[in-house]
């Protein structure tokens, strides 16, 4: 399939919108009308065509711009992409999967020529072609994870195994819910999700870790995390939250279903062959209130998910300042009928 | 509460199968140092000491010597101690074990200074003692403000007023600090000290 990359912003003006495909497409996070923490990971498989699930590295309409805003964010805080040292492996690992993964799945748009190390690839979205020797760093424009991961949407970490745990010791972060990869840097899983509440308590943080741990290549897994933006800000990262908070103040019930924006985050986890690290990819998918309307079970359904959301959760996920005007806003379109189970539409 | 992030400290326990012992403390902590090192006969006169604080120069770095402590350093402040810790780090050997005890600011700059030379974290012994001021960086400016008693401080650099994160980076030895008034310009909680 040939896709359309759309020309928009992620901030300023704030050109971004769905295509009625990217909406029906859209992964709705909830498959039931109440949410708390848990530990929801399923195997990382091909799911149903069309949708974000149908190739391990979902590309979409939004590539090109947000690409284009990666590179924004990178040229005024290069601290966003950040690698220790010993990672420089798991980094050439990582451009194997994507550009494999992408090359596959998107012929049309990306293609990979390999001759033992001798690799050539051609970006025709975003004009590169590129020949390098695999494993030579010297031989990028950039190192290996940055020179990728500036070409695939969602960031990414690498995490690296030793003494029991998980850390993560490099990482791509630029369309983040407010947390920073600079300061997080070198933590390992538990210090990483310190901020996070409620999750410590009920365990969920020690069942992933091992779980991860156990992690084999070729058998990735993915999970679900979500919040609210209150715009179709990607960077909304605590570096430049004293520039972009405000826009959480400016959410009234005239211009909620426009502004307010369901924020997805699609995470997969991969074992790399070589380094023996585990990626973490985080993809970002926006939706206004009005995408999310236009498909009626999406509309009862989060609208029952807002309304009850544990207050530490919304104080965490900042939706407080706008929670209830996004309730209101919602409730008309909750008839109180059931829902189905499940994520997908009706 | 408990901070996940923040490291779990105990009391000083001399590592008997290190052939040498680099203690890091501050006034606060130089009595925890001390009583370490008098568990063993022989580990004193196998210990570099660096002690840190106006006049420890006279007054601790003393009670070390008498202690049998091979070398005695001084500094009077952790910035200016640390420019001799790098060197005491840079020459150590195999076999070396570091410890070190007092604020939690003094804690974070050693550790963060060791993992330099790789050694882990974990592996540095550490007890804290006196104040629970914390070091904060500044998440939008980098910049480290020193001795944070309050849930809100002025970033000493940029003048960003900061709430401070219950999150804490050993590599960084700082807790985080992030806008206080982003979504409502020059509107805070109340002041309160909670870090004392």
């Amino acid at each position: 399939m040939v896709l359309a990359f759309k020309r928009e912003t992620f901030r300023d003006d704030y050109t971004f919108r769905n295509s009625p495909e990217a909406v029906r497409r859209f992964p709705f996070p909830f498959d039931a009308d109440t949410y708390m923490y848990s530990v929801n990971i399923e195997p990382h498989v091909a799911g149903r065509k069309g949708s974000v699930f149908e190739h391990p590295i979902d590309i979409d309409e939004h590539y090109v711009s947000e690409m284009r805003d990666r590179a924004l964010v990178l040229k005024n805080d290069p601290l966003r992409c950040q690698t220790l040292p010993h990672m420089d492996l798991a980094g050439w690992d990582l451009v194997e999967l994507l550009m494999v993964s992408m090359s596959e799945a998107y012929p049309e748009h990306f293609l990979l020529e390999r001759n033992g190390n001798d690799w050539h690839w051609v970006n025709r979205p975003l004009g590169i072609d590129d020949r390098f020797t695999f494993g030579v760093t010297s031989t990028l424009p950039y190192g290996p994870m940055e020179y990728i991961t500036r070409q695939c949407q969602g960031d990414f970490c690498l995490l690296d195994q030793r003494d029991g745990n998980l850390w993560v010791d490099a990482g791509m972060v630029t369309t983040q819910a407010d947390w920073s990869m600079d300061f997080d840097l070198g933590m390992n899983f538990f210090e990483w999700h310190a901020p996070v509440p409620l999750a410590h308590e009920k365990g969920v943080f020690e069942r992933a870790l091992k779980f991860l741990m156990q992690l084999r290549q070729g058998h990735p897994v993915r999970r679900f995390n979500w919040t609210m933006s209150s715009t179709p800000r990607l960077d909304t990262s605590p570096e430049n939250y004293h520039k972009w908070g405000y826009e959480r103040a400016l959410i009234t019930p005239e211009n909620v279903s426009e502004r307010l924006h369901l924020r997805v985050e699609l995470q997969a986890l991969w074992r790399l062959p070589r380094s023996n690290a585990v990626v973490f990819s985080i993809r970002c998918y926006l939706a206004s209130m009005n995408d999310i309307v236009s498909v009626p079970k999406w509309g009862r359904r989060l609208h029952r998910v807002l309304r009850d959301v544990h207050p530490a959760l919304a104080e965490y996920k900042g939706l407080t300042r706008y929670r209830q005007t996004a309730v209101d806003f919602l409730s008309k379109y909750d008839d109180g009928q059931e829902t189905s189970p499940g994520i997908w539409p009706d | 509460m408990s901070i996940k992030s923040r490291p779990r400290y105990s009391e000083l326990e001399l590592d008997i199968k290190s052939k040498r012992h680099i203690v890091v403390c501050d006034k606060n902590g130089a009595a925890a140092a001390q009583r370490m090192l008098r568990t063993s006969n022989v580990a004193a006169a196998n210990t570099t000491v660096l002690v840190i604080g106006p006049g420890a120069d006279k007054e601790e770095a003393g009670a070390f010597e008498s202690m049998g402590c091979d070398v005695v350093m001084a500094s009077p402040t952790i910035e200016a101690a640390m420019f001799r810790l790098d060197q005491v780090f840079a020459k150590a050997t195999m076999g070396t074990r570091i410890y070190v005890a007092g604020i939690e600011g003094l804690i974070g700059q050693t550790v963060a200074l060791a993992q330099r030379y790789g050694v882990k974290p974990m592996s540095v012994r550490q007890q804290h003692c006196g104040s629970l001021k914390r070091r904060v960086q500044c998440v939008h400016c980098k910049g480290v403000t020193e001795d944070v008693t309050t849930q809100i401080v002025t970033c000493a650099h940029c003048g960003v007023p900061l709430f401070v994160r219950d999150h804490f980076s050993r590599r960084l030895g700082a807790f985080m600090g992030v806008s206080a008034d982003a979504e409502e310009a020059g509107v805070l909680p109340p002041i309160e000290e909670v870090f004392r």
